[in-house]
Protein backbone atom coordinates (compact mmCIF):
# COMPACT_ATOMS: atom_id res chain seq x y z
CA UNK A 1 0.00 0.00 0.00
CA UNK A 2 1.75 3.37 -1.42
CA UNK A 3 2.00 6.61 1.00
CA UNK A 4 1.35 8.16 -2.46
CA UNK A 5 -0.94 10.42 -4.29
CA UNK A 6 -3.84 8.12 -4.29
CA UNK A 7 -6.53 8.54 -6.86
CA UNK A 8 -9.04 5.86 -6.50
CA UNK A 9 -10.70 4.16 -3.19
CA UNK A 10 -9.43 1.49 -1.02
CA UNK A 11 -11.66 -1.52 -0.98
CA UNK A 12 -12.66 -2.61 2.59
CA UNK A 13 -11.34 -5.24 4.37
CA UNK A 14 -13.71 -8.38 3.88
CA UNK A 15 -15.39 -10.10 7.15
CA UNK A 16 -15.07 -13.19 8.56
CA UNK A 17 -17.21 -15.48 10.68
CA UNK A 18 -16.71 -14.04 14.92
CA UNK A 19 -17.03 -18.15 15.38
CA UNK A 20 -17.76 -19.69 17.86
CA UNK A 21 -15.03 -18.58 20.15
CA UNK A 22 -15.67 -15.09 19.77
CA UNK A 23 -16.14 -14.49 23.92
CA UNK A 24 -12.21 -15.25 24.52
CA UNK A 25 -11.45 -11.55 22.92
CA UNK A 26 -14.68 -9.85 23.33
CA UNK A 27 -16.56 -11.05 26.60
CA UNK A 28 -13.92 -12.77 28.45
CA UNK A 29 -16.11 -13.23 31.53
CA UNK A 30 -19.10 -14.90 29.80
CA UNK A 31 -16.06 -17.70 30.08
CA UNK A 32 -14.92 -17.32 33.64
CA UNK A 33 -11.99 -15.26 32.91
CA UNK A 34 -11.61 -11.30 34.12
CA UNK A 35 -12.91 -8.79 32.05
CA UNK A 36 -10.71 -6.84 30.70
CA UNK A 37 -10.66 -2.74 31.61
CA UNK A 38 -13.10 -0.74 30.90
CA UNK A 39 -14.50 -3.34 28.01
CA UNK A 40 -18.02 -2.69 27.39
CA UNK A 41 -20.44 -5.01 28.99
CA UNK A 42 -24.13 -5.72 29.43
CA UNK A 43 -25.02 -3.20 31.53
CA UNK A 44 -24.23 0.29 29.90
CA UNK A 45 -26.83 2.30 31.80
CA UNK A 46 -28.64 2.40 35.05
CA UNK A 47 -30.57 4.98 36.76
CA UNK A 48 -34.11 6.50 35.68
CA UNK A 49 -34.63 5.92 32.78
CA UNK A 50 -32.77 2.08 32.25
CA UNK A 51 -34.35 -0.92 30.88
CA UNK A 52 -33.65 -3.84 30.28
CA UNK A 53 -34.16 -6.18 27.36
CA UNK A 54 -33.79 -9.90 27.04
CA UNK A 55 -34.36 -12.65 24.08
CA UNK A 56 -33.16 -15.48 21.97
CA UNK A 57 -31.83 -15.24 18.92
CA UNK A 58 -32.95 -18.61 17.07
CA UNK A 59 -32.27 -20.38 13.74
CA UNK A 60 -33.72 -21.56 11.03
CA UNK A 61 -34.61 -24.90 12.59
CA UNK A 62 -35.94 -22.69 15.42
CA UNK A 63 -33.34 -23.89 17.66
CA UNK A 64 -31.51 -21.29 20.11
CA UNK A 65 -28.10 -19.94 18.99
CA UNK A 66 -26.26 -20.32 21.76
CA UNK A 67 -22.92 -18.68 20.90
CA UNK A 68 -24.23 -15.05 19.58
CA UNK A 69 -22.48 -12.19 20.82
CA UNK A 70 -24.57 -8.65 20.28
CA UNK A 71 -23.70 -5.64 20.77
CA UNK A 72 -25.81 -2.54 20.94
CA UNK A 73 -25.58 0.97 20.47
CA UNK A 74 -28.16 3.60 21.47
CA UNK A 75 -28.94 7.59 22.31
CA UNK A 76 -29.61 8.45 26.23
CA UNK A 77 -32.48 9.08 27.58
CA UNK A 78 -32.86 12.72 26.13
CA UNK A 79 -31.76 11.55 22.58
CA UNK A 80 -28.07 12.17 22.82
CA UNK A 81 -26.13 10.12 21.06
CA UNK A 82 -21.80 11.16 20.44
CA UNK A 83 -19.84 11.30 23.48
CA UNK A 84 -23.15 10.52 25.30
CA UNK A 85 -24.21 7.41 23.08
CA UNK A 86 -24.21 4.42 24.80
CA UNK A 87 -22.80 1.31 23.94
CA UNK A 88 -22.46 -2.54 25.54
CA UNK A 89 -22.68 -6.16 24.56
CA UNK A 90 -23.62 -8.99 25.70
CA UNK A 91 -23.70 -12.94 24.87
CA UNK A 92 -25.95 -15.71 24.79
CA UNK A 93 -26.23 -18.14 27.69
CA UNK A 94 -24.17 -21.07 26.65
CA UNK A 95 -27.46 -23.33 28.28
CA UNK A 96 -30.48 -21.83 27.53
CA UNK A 97 -29.47 -18.82 24.78
CA UNK A 98 -30.84 -15.95 26.74
CA UNK A 99 -28.91 -13.20 26.30
CA UNK A 100 -29.88 -9.94 28.22
CA UNK A 101 -28.53 -6.10 28.40
CA UNK A 102 -29.82 -2.89 30.55
CA UNK A 103 -29.36 0.39 28.52
CA UNK A 104 -31.68 3.55 28.21
CA UNK A 105 -34.86 4.34 26.67
CA UNK A 106 -33.39 5.95 24.32
CA UNK A 107 -35.04 9.80 23.98
CA UNK A 108 -35.94 10.25 19.79
CA UNK A 109 -33.14 11.48 17.38
CA UNK A 110 -35.29 13.38 15.34
CA UNK A 111 -38.72 14.24 14.94
CA UNK A 112 -40.99 12.16 12.82
CA UNK A 113 -39.09 9.01 13.71
CA UNK A 114 -39.45 6.13 16.10
CA UNK A 115 -36.65 5.86 18.72
CA UNK A 116 -34.32 2.55 18.61
CA UNK A 117 -31.76 0.96 19.37
CA UNK A 118 -29.21 -0.06 16.61
CA UNK A 119 -28.26 -3.84 17.32
CA UNK A 120 -25.53 -6.19 15.66
CA UNK A 121 -25.43 -10.10 15.74
CA UNK A 122 -22.07 -11.71 15.38
CA UNK A 123 -21.82 -15.59 15.69
CA UNK A 124 -20.25 -18.97 14.35
CA UNK A 125 -22.49 -19.45 10.70
CA UNK A 126 -22.91 -15.76 10.53
CA UNK A 127 -20.42 -14.45 7.58
CA UNK A 128 -20.89 -10.59 8.05
CA UNK A 129 -22.52 -9.22 10.89
CA UNK A 130 -26.42 -8.81 10.57
CA UNK A 131 -28.07 -5.28 11.87
CA UNK A 132 -31.25 -4.72 13.26
CA UNK A 133 -32.93 -2.32 15.36
CA UNK A 134 -34.97 -2.60 18.67
CA UNK A 135 -37.99 -0.56 18.71
CA UNK A 136 -40.54 0.22 21.53
CA UNK A 137 -43.95 -1.02 21.39
CA UNK A 138 -45.06 2.13 23.43
CA UNK A 139 -44.36 4.15 20.19
CA UNK A 140 -46.33 2.11 17.76
CA UNK A 141 -47.85 5.29 16.09
CA UNK A 142 -44.04 7.26 15.38
CA UNK A 143 -43.01 3.46 14.19
CA UNK A 144 -45.87 3.58 11.67
CA UNK A 145 -44.73 6.81 10.60
CA UNK A 146 -41.31 6.20 10.69
CA UNK A 147 -39.65 6.79 6.45
CA UNK A 148 -37.18 4.53 7.70
CA UNK A 149 -39.74 1.31 7.71
CA UNK A 150 -42.72 2.92 5.39
CA UNK A 151 -40.77 -0.27 2.91
CA UNK A 152 -40.96 -2.92 6.08
CA UNK A 153 -44.12 -4.78 5.99
CA UNK A 154 -46.31 -5.10 9.01
CA UNK A 155 -45.08 -8.23 10.16
CA UNK A 156 -41.76 -6.73 9.70
CA UNK A 157 -42.26 -3.76 11.87
CA UNK A 158 -43.89 -6.32 14.18
CA UNK A 159 -40.13 -8.39 14.33
CA UNK A 160 -38.36 -5.01 15.19
CA UNK A 161 -40.09 -4.16 18.49
CA UNK A 162 -39.65 -5.40 21.42
CA UNK A 163 -42.85 -6.76 23.82
CA UNK A 164 -43.15 -5.42 26.75
CA UNK A 165 -42.55 -8.35 29.76
CA UNK A 166 -45.47 -9.63 31.64
CA UNK A 167 -42.64 -11.53 34.25
CA UNK A 168 -39.54 -12.14 35.23
CA UNK A 169 -36.48 -9.24 35.82
CA UNK A 170 -36.77 -8.08 31.89
CA UNK A 171 -38.62 -5.00 30.79
CA UNK A 172 -38.65 -5.87 27.34
CA UNK A 173 -38.48 -9.31 25.40
CA UNK A 174 -36.89 -9.16 22.07
CA UNK A 175 -36.08 -12.77 19.78
CA UNK A 176 -34.39 -12.39 16.81
CA UNK A 177 -35.05 -15.27 13.92
CA UNK A 178 -32.01 -15.23 11.66
CA UNK A 179 -34.23 -17.16 8.92
CA UNK A 180 -37.97 -18.34 7.75
CA UNK A 181 -41.07 -17.43 8.50
CA UNK A 182 -40.88 -15.05 11.08
CA UNK A 183 -37.92 -13.70 10.06
CA UNK A 184 -36.28 -10.83 11.80
CA UNK A 185 -35.71 -7.58 9.73
CA UNK A 186 -32.31 -6.89 8.85
CA UNK A 187 -30.78 -4.03 7.23
CA UNK A 188 -28.15 -2.93 5.01
CA UNK A 189 -26.96 0.37 6.53
CA UNK B 1 -25.32 19.72 11.14
CA UNK B 2 -23.32 18.52 8.93
CA UNK B 3 -22.40 15.12 8.55
CA UNK B 4 -20.51 12.67 6.15
CA UNK B 5 -22.49 9.20 5.49
CA UNK B 6 -20.66 6.42 4.76
CA UNK B 7 -20.48 4.88 1.08
CA UNK B 8 -22.63 1.72 1.17
CA UNK B 9 -20.80 -1.50 2.08
CA UNK B 10 -19.81 -3.03 -1.08
CA UNK B 11 -21.37 -6.45 -0.76
CA UNK B 12 -19.73 -8.23 -2.84
CA UNK B 13 -16.60 -7.62 -0.95
CA UNK B 14 -17.60 -10.19 1.51
CA UNK B 15 -18.89 -13.68 1.91
CA UNK B 16 -22.65 -13.87 1.03
CA UNK B 17 -24.95 -15.38 4.24
CA UNK B 18 -25.35 -18.71 2.80
CA UNK B 19 -22.39 -20.51 2.20
CA UNK B 20 -23.51 -24.27 2.22
CA UNK B 21 -19.79 -25.41 2.12
CA UNK B 22 -19.81 -23.61 5.77
CA UNK B 23 -22.53 -25.84 7.10
CA UNK B 24 -23.53 -23.36 9.86
CA UNK B 25 -24.60 -20.82 7.66
CA UNK B 26 -26.80 -22.84 6.47
CA UNK B 27 -29.72 -22.34 9.25
CA UNK B 28 -28.27 -18.71 9.86
CA UNK B 29 -28.59 -16.66 7.01
CA UNK B 30 -31.96 -14.77 6.45
CA UNK B 31 -33.72 -15.43 3.09
CA UNK B 32 -35.13 -12.12 2.78
CA UNK B 33 -33.37 -9.28 1.42
CA UNK B 34 -31.60 -6.61 3.68
CA UNK B 35 -33.58 -3.04 3.89
CA UNK B 36 -31.61 -0.16 3.21
CA UNK B 37 -32.72 2.59 5.19
CA UNK B 38 -31.08 6.26 5.18
CA UNK B 39 -27.83 6.47 7.23
CA UNK B 40 -28.75 8.17 10.28
CA UNK B 41 -26.71 9.49 13.50
CA UNK B 42 -26.54 6.07 14.97
CA UNK B 43 -24.98 4.97 12.45
CA UNK B 44 -22.17 7.71 11.84
CA UNK B 45 -21.54 7.99 15.52
CA UNK B 46 -20.21 5.23 17.41
CA UNK B 47 -18.96 4.55 20.91
CA UNK B 48 -15.06 6.01 21.47
CA UNK B 49 -12.23 3.81 22.91
CA UNK B 50 -9.13 5.64 24.69
CA UNK B 51 -5.23 4.92 25.27
CA UNK B 52 -5.82 5.15 28.84
CA UNK B 53 -8.45 1.79 28.93
CA UNK B 54 -5.44 -0.50 27.70
CA UNK B 55 -3.76 -2.38 30.19
CA UNK B 56 -0.21 -2.48 30.13
CA UNK B 57 -0.20 -5.69 28.75
CA UNK B 58 -3.43 -6.15 26.91
CA UNK B 59 -1.39 -6.11 23.28
CA UNK B 60 1.45 -8.58 24.43
CA UNK B 61 -0.44 -11.82 24.36
CA UNK B 62 3.14 -13.62 24.89
CA UNK B 63 2.87 -12.23 28.56
CA UNK B 64 -0.56 -11.07 29.43
CA UNK B 65 -1.93 -14.33 31.14
CA UNK B 66 1.52 -15.29 32.52
CA UNK B 67 0.92 -17.64 35.15
CA UNK B 68 4.91 -17.60 35.80
CA UNK B 69 6.22 -17.93 32.34
CA UNK B 70 5.91 -17.14 28.64
CA UNK B 71 3.64 -18.04 25.84
CA UNK B 72 4.99 -21.48 23.76
CA UNK B 73 5.43 -21.21 19.83
CA UNK B 74 6.49 -18.64 17.33
CA UNK B 75 7.14 -15.58 19.07
CA UNK B 76 5.21 -12.85 16.07
CA UNK B 77 4.71 -8.86 15.84
CA UNK B 78 1.48 -8.21 13.87
CA UNK B 79 1.41 -4.94 13.25
CA UNK B 80 -0.13 -2.48 9.95
CA UNK B 81 -2.43 0.71 9.54
CA UNK B 82 -6.14 0.84 9.92
CA UNK B 83 -6.95 2.84 7.08
CA UNK B 84 -10.40 4.19 5.54
CA UNK B 85 -11.50 3.69 2.23
CA UNK B 86 -10.06 6.58 1.65
CA UNK B 87 -6.77 5.84 2.23
CA UNK B 88 -7.20 8.51 5.29
CA UNK B 89 -5.48 6.53 8.40
CA UNK B 90 -8.22 5.98 11.35
CA UNK B 91 -6.51 6.62 14.91
CA UNK B 92 -8.06 5.17 17.72
CA UNK B 93 -9.18 2.19 16.33
CA UNK B 94 -10.18 -0.75 18.62
CA UNK B 95 -8.67 -3.82 17.78
CA UNK B 96 -9.50 -6.95 19.85
CA UNK B 97 -7.85 -10.21 19.09
CA UNK B 98 -8.73 -13.58 19.96
CA UNK B 99 -6.73 -17.01 18.80
CA UNK B 100 -5.97 -20.39 19.41
CA UNK B 101 -2.47 -21.38 21.26
CA UNK B 102 0.65 -22.99 19.41
CA UNK B 103 -0.99 -26.30 19.37
CA UNK B 104 -4.54 -25.23 17.68
CA UNK B 105 -5.95 -25.04 21.00
CA UNK B 106 -8.75 -22.57 22.38
CA UNK B 107 -8.23 -21.37 25.90
CA UNK B 108 -12.59 -21.78 25.57
CA UNK B 109 -14.39 -24.28 28.17
CA UNK B 110 -16.68 -25.29 24.36
CA UNK B 111 -13.42 -26.11 22.80
CA UNK B 112 -12.42 -29.94 23.05
CA UNK B 113 -9.80 -30.31 20.68
CA UNK B 114 -6.81 -32.63 22.06
CA UNK B 115 -4.27 -30.60 22.00
CA UNK B 116 -3.00 -29.26 25.04
CA UNK B 117 -3.92 -25.55 26.82
CA UNK B 118 -1.32 -23.59 27.18
CA UNK B 119 -0.70 -22.21 31.09
CA UNK B 120 0.94 -19.03 29.81
CA UNK B 121 -1.56 -18.30 26.97
CA UNK B 122 -5.31 -17.22 27.15
CA UNK B 123 -5.52 -15.49 23.48
CA UNK B 124 -6.74 -12.90 24.24
CA UNK B 125 -5.65 -9.04 23.33
CA UNK B 126 -6.22 -5.69 22.39
CA UNK B 127 -4.81 -2.65 21.10
CA UNK B 128 -5.69 1.15 19.46
CA UNK B 129 -4.65 2.66 16.64
CA UNK B 130 -2.14 5.54 16.64
CA UNK B 131 -3.14 9.40 15.32
CA UNK B 132 -1.20 7.84 12.53
CA UNK B 133 -3.29 4.56 11.97
CA UNK B 134 -0.45 2.43 12.77
CA UNK B 135 -1.03 -0.44 15.41
CA UNK B 136 1.03 -3.70 16.65
CA UNK B 137 0.36 -6.44 19.13
CA UNK B 138 2.74 -9.53 19.67
CA UNK B 139 1.84 -12.97 20.52
CA UNK B 140 2.76 -16.16 19.24
CA UNK B 141 1.92 -18.08 15.57
CA UNK B 142 -1.95 -20.05 16.27
CA UNK B 143 -1.80 -23.35 14.92
CA UNK B 144 -4.22 -24.73 12.41
CA UNK B 145 -6.82 -26.99 14.47
CA UNK B 146 -9.40 -29.17 13.14
CA UNK B 147 -13.31 -28.51 13.35
CA UNK B 148 -16.45 -30.96 12.26
CA UNK B 149 -17.81 -29.22 9.11
CA UNK B 150 -17.34 -31.72 5.91
CA UNK B 151 -15.49 -34.44 7.87
CA UNK B 152 -12.48 -33.47 9.40
CA UNK B 153 -11.94 -29.70 7.62
CA UNK B 154 -9.06 -27.89 8.98
CA UNK B 155 -8.60 -24.30 9.84
CA UNK B 156 -5.08 -22.67 8.41
CA UNK B 157 -3.81 -20.75 11.23
CA UNK B 158 -5.65 -17.58 12.06
CA UNK B 159 -6.16 -14.47 14.62
CA UNK B 160 -9.88 -13.31 14.80
CA UNK B 161 -9.81 -9.56 14.69
CA UNK B 162 -12.67 -7.46 15.79
CA UNK B 163 -12.23 -3.48 14.89
CA UNK B 164 -14.47 -0.45 15.83
CA UNK B 165 -13.37 2.70 13.60
CA UNK B 166 -15.22 5.92 14.85
CA UNK B 167 -18.51 5.21 13.72
CA UNK B 168 -20.44 2.11 14.02
CA UNK B 169 -21.15 1.41 10.49
CA UNK B 170 -17.43 0.77 10.28
CA UNK B 171 -17.97 -2.26 12.47
CA UNK B 172 -16.17 -5.06 11.34
CA UNK B 173 -14.80 -8.35 12.63
CA UNK B 174 -13.01 -10.59 10.50
CA UNK B 175 -9.68 -13.28 10.54
CA UNK B 176 -6.13 -12.72 9.60
CA UNK B 177 -4.23 -15.71 7.81
CA UNK B 178 -0.55 -16.00 7.17
CA UNK B 179 1.48 -15.88 3.95
CA UNK B 180 2.06 -19.56 2.65
CA UNK B 181 0.04 -21.21 4.52
CA UNK B 182 -1.22 -24.14 2.36
CA UNK B 183 -4.24 -24.33 4.27
CA UNK B 184 -5.29 -21.15 3.13
CA UNK B 185 -7.34 -22.35 0.16
CA UNK B 186 -8.08 -25.58 1.41
CA UNK B 187 -10.64 -24.37 4.26
CA UNK B 188 -14.39 -23.69 3.65
CA UNK B 189 -14.62 -20.28 6.41
CA UNK B 190 -12.30 -18.71 3.86
CA UNK B 191 -14.08 -19.98 0.59
CA UNK B 192 -17.29 -18.14 1.74
CA UNK B 193 -15.31 -15.40 0.04
CA UNK B 194 -16.08 -16.68 -3.48
CA UNK B 195 -12.96 -14.74 -5.24
CA UNK B 196 -9.59 -16.13 -3.98
CA UNK B 197 -8.10 -12.07 -4.98
CA UNK B 198 -10.26 -10.67 -2.20
CA UNK B 199 -8.95 -13.44 0.03
CA UNK B 200 -5.53 -12.29 -0.45
CA UNK B 201 -6.33 -9.07 1.49
CA UNK B 202 -7.03 -11.36 4.76
CA UNK B 203 -3.67 -12.52 4.01
CA UNK B 204 -0.54 -10.93 6.35
CA UNK B 205 2.89 -10.90 4.53
CA UNK B 206 5.88 -11.87 6.06
CA UNK B 207 7.72 -8.71 7.13
CA UNK B 208 11.40 -9.74 7.54
CA UNK B 209 13.36 -6.36 8.34
CA UNK B 210 10.51 -5.33 10.63
CA UNK B 211 11.85 -8.75 13.22
CA UNK B 212 12.38 -7.81 16.17
CA UNK B 213 16.10 -9.43 16.09
CA UNK B 214 16.57 -12.45 18.20
CA UNK B 215 13.21 -12.48 19.25
CA UNK B 216 10.46 -11.80 16.84
CA UNK B 217 9.24 -12.23 13.37
CA UNK B 218 7.08 -9.72 11.77
CA UNK B 219 3.54 -9.47 9.83
CA UNK B 220 2.08 -6.92 8.04
CA UNK B 221 -1.50 -6.04 8.11
CA UNK B 222 -3.42 -3.35 7.02
CA UNK B 223 -7.22 -3.22 7.65
CA UNK B 224 -9.77 -0.59 5.22
CA UNK B 225 -12.69 0.36 7.59
CA UNK B 226 -15.57 2.13 5.45
CA UNK B 227 -15.17 5.54 4.65
CA UNK B 228 -16.95 8.48 4.59
CA UNK B 229 -18.57 10.18 0.84
CA UNK B 230 -16.26 13.11 -0.13
CA UNK B 231 -18.68 15.54 -0.41
CA UNK B 232 -20.51 17.41 2.37
CA UNK B 233 -24.47 17.43 2.14
CA UNK B 234 -26.14 19.39 5.18
CA UNK B 235 -28.86 17.52 6.74
CA UNK B 236 -31.75 19.36 7.58
CA UNK B 237 -32.66 19.23 11.35
CA UNK B 238 -36.51 18.38 11.00
CA UNK B 239 -37.54 20.24 13.65
CA UNK B 240 -35.64 19.10 16.08
FE1 LIG C 1 -10.82 -19.58 15.05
Amino acid sequence: MSDGPFDGRLKETPSQTAGPYVHIGTAPQSIGRPALPNQPGPVAFEGTGAVTVEGIVYDGAGEPVRDAMIEFWGADPDGRVGRNGLFGRTTSDFRTGVYRFRTARPGPLKAGTAPYIAILIFARGINLHLATRLYFPENRAQIDADPDLRRVSPSGRASLTAVKASDGEADYRFDIHLQGENETVFFDV
Amino acid sequence: MTVHPFYRRERNQHPPALTPNYKSSVLRAPFRPLVSPEQAELDWTGPAFGHDMLGPLDNDLIRNASAGGEALGERIIVHGRVLDENARPVPNALIEVWQANAGGRYAHSNDTYLAPLDPNFSGCGRTISGADGTYVFRTIKPGPYPWPNNGSDWRPAHIHLSIFGEAFAQRLITQLYFEGDPLIPLCPIVNTIPDPAIVERLVARLDFKNQMPFDCLAYRFDIVLRGRRQTYFENREEGA
